[in-house]
């Protein structure tokens, strides 16, 4: 070897800079979707938490939804567009395979030439695009990180549905990663478990769907699905919070995913969080929105005035895959 | 060591107490949890897991459908101790 290649240069911190989310436009209460299902408001609200979720027309499609919430995390990092180097975006009602929606949400915005990729972890994939960005900074490989969850969730559901349809809404939530002077994303602790790949997701794929003539939905067994979430995710948010270096009482916010109420509160149980700590309770009235939940919710936290800036907050991600991800962060 | 069935059903009746506010004295074997206790599905995984967790047993999402009473449940756990 003659020549000694040279290497990006390490960083030894990021954090996240701003975060903002939009949600769909109409709000559909229990009461336009207990019909179909032969259900009431209230076993909704008793089973789930939800009293009604942000859906969007037909007008509006998940990469619309990517933009505002880009746009929102923008304006909250106080950055400009033109400063992102890479967009990653995690969704799973995007239609088209190729080429990625994240090339064209950098576009949109003015972050061309951006490196741009979409990717596939259902509820987990805003933590897994949290972690990708973290690591990207941190290993120099990038320097302004637009981290996008975003689902238009709406398109996949079957109104019939009483496992999994009433529960989703649309939205998108975005975060902004960069450099940091201090420690501003803990380790991520993240995993799958495919021998599990049936407890959620799609009906059909889509060569199937082509063939039969049959959208596909999405469906889940509930009961196994609130039995992992609520009893197997707790001991991965307390290893992120250990890898963090921080206990329960040292954080202000838990911003789990937003499946269900009542998994939110059973997390809450198990891993012993001190009263008075925000949690993120966004499902109530806009509904599971997969990716998209985690940002939104926080965005709700700081609207209401339950978080401020350097609060620590720990959020996890779980869900198709069946795949998860935790990580604590400082609020920016 | 393994418990015999009056003792899972003690410990048992402890976690239905603790999930759902029924009186102890409302549960017993012959209770269905569906059509005597009202307790839902998500309710019943909550048991469940905690169930395992109390007994040391493992009992698959698959076979939660099969103990539709207290003592199906009980039953299940004692054998699994094994």
């Amino acid at each position: 070897m003659t020549t000694t290649l040279q290497q990006a240069s390490c960083t030894q911190y990021s954090r996240v800079l701003g975060i903002g989310g939009v949600r769909g436009e109409h709000v559909v209460p229990n009461a336009d979707i207990v019909e179909a299902i032969n259900s009431s408001d209230e076993w909704i609200q008793q089973r789930t938490g939800i009293i009604s979720r942000m859906r969007s027309g037909p007008d509006v499609n998940v990469l619309d939804l990517a933009e505002g919430a880009a746009r929102a995390a923008i304006a909250h990092a106080g950055i400009e567009a033109s400063q992102i180097d890479t967009v990653i975006l995690s969704t799973v009602t995007y239609f088209r395979q190729t080429p990625a929606g994240a090339t064209q949400i950098a576009d949109r915005i003015g972050a061309t030439p951006a490196a741009a990729y979409d990717i596939s972890a259902a509820c987990a994939g805003y933590t897994y695009g949290i972690a990708q960005a973290d690591a990207l900074v941190r290993a120099g490989a990038a320097r302004c990180v637009l981290v996008i969850g975003a689902e238009k969730m709406s398109d996949f559901i079957d109104p019939t549905d009483r496992s999994i349809s009433f529960l989703l809404g649309d939205g998108a939530g975005a975060a902004i990663v960069g450099p940091s002077d201090f420690p501003g994303i803990g380790p991520t602790i993240w995993g799958s478990d495919g021998s599990r790949a049936e407890t959620i997701g799609q009906t059909e794929d889509w060569q199937q769907a082509i063939r039969s003539g049959q959208w596909p939905t999405l469906r889940q067994e509930g009961p196994a699905v609130f039995k992992w979430a609520s009893f197997q995710m707790a001991p991965i948010a307390k290893q992120a919070m250990a890898a963090a270096g921080v206990t329960a009482d040292q954080i202000q916010a838990f911003v789990p995913h937003q499946a269900n109420m009542r998994i939110i509160d059973q997390l809450i149980k198990q891993l012993k969080l001190p009263d008075g700590i925000a949690v993120g309770r966004d499902i109530a009235e806009t509904g599971n929105t997969s990716a998209a939940s985690i940002p939104l919710a926080i965005e709700r936290l700081y609207r209401e005035g339950q978080v401020s800036s350097g609060d620590l907050a720990l959020q996890i991600g779980f869900g198709a895959g069946l795949a998860y991800g935790a990580q604590v962060i400082v609020l920016p | 060591m393994a418990l015999n069935e009056q003792e899972v059903l003690a410990g048992l009746t402890e976690i239905i107490v603790e999930e759902t506010g029924i009186a102890a004295e409302d549960v017993a074997s012959e209770k269905s949890f569906t059509d005597d206790l009202d307790i839902d599905s998500l309710s019943m995984m909550t048991i469940v897991a905690q169930a395992e967790d109390k007994f040391e047993v493992t009992i698959p999402d698959d076979e939660v459908k099969n103990l539709a009473t207290v003592g199906d449940a009980v039953s299940f756990i004692t054998k699994a101790q094994d």
